[in-house]
């Protein structure tokens, strides 16, 4: 077997820059405990109305028992509900969506909230947004004939503007 | 004698290859609707039913149809024209398994051309297409396992006629293909007989979405290395030729298809990296799994540089860039080859953002994906595909390429718009466009800011289509014309420093497919069973 000592040299230097890669991707994810939304929960898509959380009068933004600040919210064709929503600036946020039908994904452009939303199961992810304004909240998964016209609002208001409502008592 | 041994032994791959590029110009035209609609230009054509057929059609049959019979007819000829042994099993069994993908394809299309299966190129349930396309999508993969099982046996049985010599490089990289292909469609294989066909069919009410993810990503990430792996094997074995060179290194190009093998296969879970249902644990290790296939990209990219440089240098050229002037541009392999590593070398940049999961959230699902995949699909491994087909053109059909000038102009027309396609829809994606929208009427100040670009997509696939127009025509008039006199044989490189004998574990599968069994259970087995050891809940199908 003939091996170049250029060709060598070359090799080791692409395992080491595939070893760096890999080393600052697991550093930042330790650091700065970096991960995707990656929640295991499922829930009974064909009947949503009827679980206590994703019933359509507790939808929306509230502050739980423990203070954290939760949007719970439905992505059914062709919206996601609520349609308009207002959350604080620089707060951290837990959004919990549940698909109501078929499969969707939100993406806020311009941030990191952006998950499917997968029937049967609970999508969660945690986010904070430093920047007031409005934003579009985009369907990004083909879910029918009208994924055109799926798309929400999101107000981000300026934490000093904005009064959370009371915690509720250890609803979730 | 020899010659007409060839034109017989050429009919399946000529049917298979032709089978691709007749679809392939079919879905050509489908981008050129496709951009016209979206560029919000000719608001007479914005129907979205037609567009989502479309679409659909469009992705199914780029990347099923296209791909699967151009690397089968590629692979049959490299068989015979490597191996110059009969095919393993005859070429009738070839021929059975042609006819049964073909058919299996038919189905399918009749379903996308009529709006019965306008559920994307995914078919990501529970979104329901017609039954029959599944059926025949299913056909498709299984006469495509003929194809593997004869480009396995055949390697075998010429191993067995020459014991000891290194199969040719051109056939190890085929059968490694074929391997990866046949490992890696199991996935969605799974997916299609054992949930949608029984669910779409209402032999049961529902199934798991979650399962239904986690089975398609097993096979979506190792599919585009079935779709490259043709691609690098031109890079080794034809274009140091085409050059008039020497491969650098037989051994390493045999260590990074062995690495694509078995780095590529199961690290699917990448696709899933914003999906609920599989945790946050599983997608670090897929991901760093991901970063291992850099490797085997990063060695390719050396040994055909250096190949190509020890060509430029035969050649007469000097010095330290002198040898890439010197190196012959008008032979449209050469010149497909630089083109596709330019490509590759962007693209590859957009792939470590997509792989890496904290840059990926930022422009999952946006049309920046559309836009590597176009680059590094379409653009890299397609322009290969076109280059193949010259290069191979002489020694198929007995005639000589009907004009080069224009085989060149149109490699020269795909890279170009293939990248006035692309950048702007990274850019799109960046500024927050979703992909696979037709013309939506979000509110005025989201859309703004991007119509300029959509004016470039729009040129870029004009160029495009006139590109893959330019591409049927020179293959069409080749093969009509007049028989030349003398069949030219399928020449492929010869390495720099010819091995005698080769290492076993690079002259061969077992191992390796061994380790690849292990490496698949290690990072497959729990998030697959973990869908049967909680409580789901199914989901009933709905119609678009
Ligand atoms: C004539 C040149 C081409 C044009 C103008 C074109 C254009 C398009 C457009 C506008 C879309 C929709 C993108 C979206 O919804 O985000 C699309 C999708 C797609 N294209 Fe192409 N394309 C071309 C060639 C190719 C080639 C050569 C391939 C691969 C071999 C390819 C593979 C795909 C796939 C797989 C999809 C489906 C994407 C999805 O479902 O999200 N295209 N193309
Ligand atoms: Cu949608
Ligand atoms: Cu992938």
């Amino acid at each position: 077997m003939h091996v170049d000592g250029t060709e060598k040299k070359w090799v080791i230097l692409s395992f080491l820059m595939a070893f760096a890669m890999m080393g600052i991707l697991t550093a930042y994810a330790i650091n700065y405990n970096i991960r995707p939304p990656s929640n295991v929960e499922t829930v009974d898509s064909n009947a949503l109305h009827l679980t206590k959380e994703f019933a359509e009068d507790n939808l929306g933004l509230k502050v739980l028992a423990d203070g954290t600040v939760t949007v719970t919210m439905v992505a059914a064709r062709y919206g996601f509900y609520p349609q308009n929503l207002k959350v604080p600036s620089d707060t951290s946020i837990k959004f919990r969506l549940a698909s109501a039908d078929v499969l969707h994904g939100v993406h806020t452009a311009g941030t990191n909230m952006n998950t499917m939303v997968v029937p049967g199961y609970v999508s969660e992810l945690t986010t904070t947004f430093p920047h007031v304004g409005k934003f579009p909240m985009f369907c990004n998964e083909y879910c029918g004939l009208g994924h055109d016209y799926m798309w929400s609002r999101l107000i981000v208001v300026p934490k000093d503007q904005f009064t959370l409502p009371a915690p509720q008592g250890g609803a979730q | 004698m020899e010659a007409r041994m060839a034109a017989s032994e050429s009919r399946l791959p000529l049917a298979n290859i032709w089978i691709a590029f007749i679809t392939f110009a079919l879905a050509a035209f489908m981008g050129l609707y496709q951009v016209a609609e979206r560029s919000g230009l000719f608001p007479k054509i914005e129907i979205i039913e037609l567009y989502f057929r479309s679409v659909s059609s469009h992705g199914v049959i780029m990347g099923y149809v296209l791909t699967t019979f151009f690397i089968m007819g590629f692979g049959y000829w490299v068989a015979s024209s490597s191996l110059k042994i009969p095919l393993w099993g005859g070429k009738k069994l070839g021929w059975l398994g042609f006819l049964i993908s073909l058919g299996g394809t038919a189905m399918a299309a009749i379903m996308l051309f009529t709006g019965k299966a306008s559920i994307m190129y995914t078919f990501y349930p529970p979104l329901k297409a017609n039954p029959l396309f599944y059926i025949g999508a299913a056909f498709l993969v299984v006469g495509s396992w003929v194809w593997c099982l004869q480009m396995v046996m055949t390697m075998n049985v010429w191993k067995k006629q020459n014991p000891g010599v290194p199969v040719p490089l051109s056939m190890y990289g085929m059968t490694a293909n074929a391997i990866l292909w046949f490992i890696t469609s199991l996935g969605v294989s799974s997916e299609v007989l054992f949930q949608l066909i029984p669910w779409s069919l209402g032999w049961i009410d529902t199934i798991d979405v979650g399962l239904a993810r986690t089975l398609f990503s097993w096979t979506l990430h190792a599919i585009v290395y079935f779709w490259l792996i043709p691609a690098y094997i031109a890079f080794y074995t034809l274009v140091p030729k085409a050059a008039g060179g020497k491969l650098f290194s037989d051994e390493f190009s045999r260590i990074s298809i062995l690495m694509l093998l078995v780095f590529s296969l199961p690290i699917g879970m990448h696709h899933l990296y914003v999906d609920p249902f599989q945790s946050a644990g599983w997608k670090f290790v897929h991901m760093i799994g991901t970063f291992m296939v850099a490797v085997p990209t990063l060695i390719t990219g050396f040994t055909v540089i250096a190949s190509m440089e020890v060509a430029g240098r035969l050649r007469g050229g000097k010095g330290l860039f002198g040898w890439i002037k010197a190196l012959n541009w008008s032979n449209p392999m050469v010149l497909a080859g630089g083109l596709s590593l330019l490509m590759l070398t962007v693209g590859g940049w957009g792939g470590v953002v997509n792989a890496s999961y904290s840059m990926d959230v930022a422009v999952h699902n946006t049309q920046w994906i559309t836009g590597h995949f176009h680059l590094i699909f379409a653009g890299t491994t397609v322009i290969m595909y076109f280059a193949i087909a010259y290069y191979m053109w002489p020694s198929l059909t007995g005639k000589p390429l009907f004009s080069k000038k224009m085989a060149l102009a149109q490699l020269w027309l795909w890279f170009i718009g293939m990248l006035i396609l692309t950048l702007p829809w990274h850019i799109l994606g960046l500024i927050g466009q979703p992909r696979r929208i037709g013309v939506p009427p979000y509110s005025a100040e989201f859309t703004a800011p991007w119509e300029p670009y959509l004016i470039l997509m729009f040129t870029g696939g004009v160029i495009l289509f006139f590109s893959a127009l330019l591409l049927i025509i020179n293959l069409l008039f080749s093969h009509l014309k007049r028989k030349s006199s003398e069949r030219p044989v399928m020449e492929y490189a010869q390495a720099l420093h010819p091995s005698l004998k080769m290492p076993t574990l690079l002259n061969g599968f077992g191992f390796w497919t061994a380790v690849i069994a292990v490496y698949m259970v290690a990072s497959y087995g729990y998030p697959i069973l973990q869908f049967f050891l909680m409580e789901t809940h199914g989901t009933f199908p709905w119609s678009i």
